[in-house]
């Protein structure tokens, strides 16, 4: 399922959206999670999961193509841990 | 951050009392629950992608006792991020 799909789907289920507010509301939901985590902020949705940011350090790497040796630098990564329900619904 | 303050932002951005506000963040999340619950992806655009993956059983050691176990097979979710999130969250860090 897309993002437009999931757009949809929500002004089928709720009857007072329409396709504009419904878009709005998607956006913001993914918006809020991706500002809170920009900020270096974890975000927790209970039910659902939650996300936090992983440091990566810097490392050394070869280039496969040509065997230099390349520095990779340390960067940040988000990160999802599934929440217990999902994770026994998604298993079954 | 946690649901609350999403439903905060609903309300003040949208204008939907708060109320309606949390009923449609609850109707997002379980859409987008009862998808994955089906096996089917989620693709988000600019954000990342939700898979549902297969896990083959295979052999694990309890590594208090060191007595050998099969591990179940199973399905498990992973979260893909898009390069979109991945650089946003880097820039950002820069900056700061």
């Amino acid at each position: 399922m897309t993002k437009s799909e999931l757009i949809e789907k929500v002004v089928q289920s709720h009857g007072m959206l329409n396709m504009k507010a419904s878009e709005m509301l998607v956006n913001t939901v993914f918006d809020s999670i991706e500002d809170a985590l920009r900020s270096g902020d974890k975000v927790e949705i209970r039910g659902f999961g939650s996300f936090t940011i992983r440091e990566r350090t810097g490392r050394e790497a070869r280039n496969p193509k040509s065997g230099e040796i390349v520095s990779i630098p340390a960067k940040k990564t988000p990160f999802f841990k599934t929440g217990k329900e999902l994770k026994e619904r998604v298993n079954c | 951050m946690t649901k609350a303050d999403i439903v905060e932002r609903i309300h003040q951005k949208i204008g939907f009392s708060k109320k309606e506000s949390a009923e449609m963040v609850e109707t997002v999340f379980g859409l987008i629950k009862n998808t994955l619950e089906t096996g089917e992806k989620i693709k988000i655009a600019g954000f990342g992608n939700f898979v549902v993956k297969q896990k083959a059983d295979r052999r694990g050691r309890n590594p208090q006792t060191g007595e050998t176990i099969t591990i179940a097979a199973r399905r498990i979710l992973t979260f893909k991020p898009s390069q979109v999130l991945k650089n946003a969250i880097n820039i950002e860090s820069k900056e700061s």
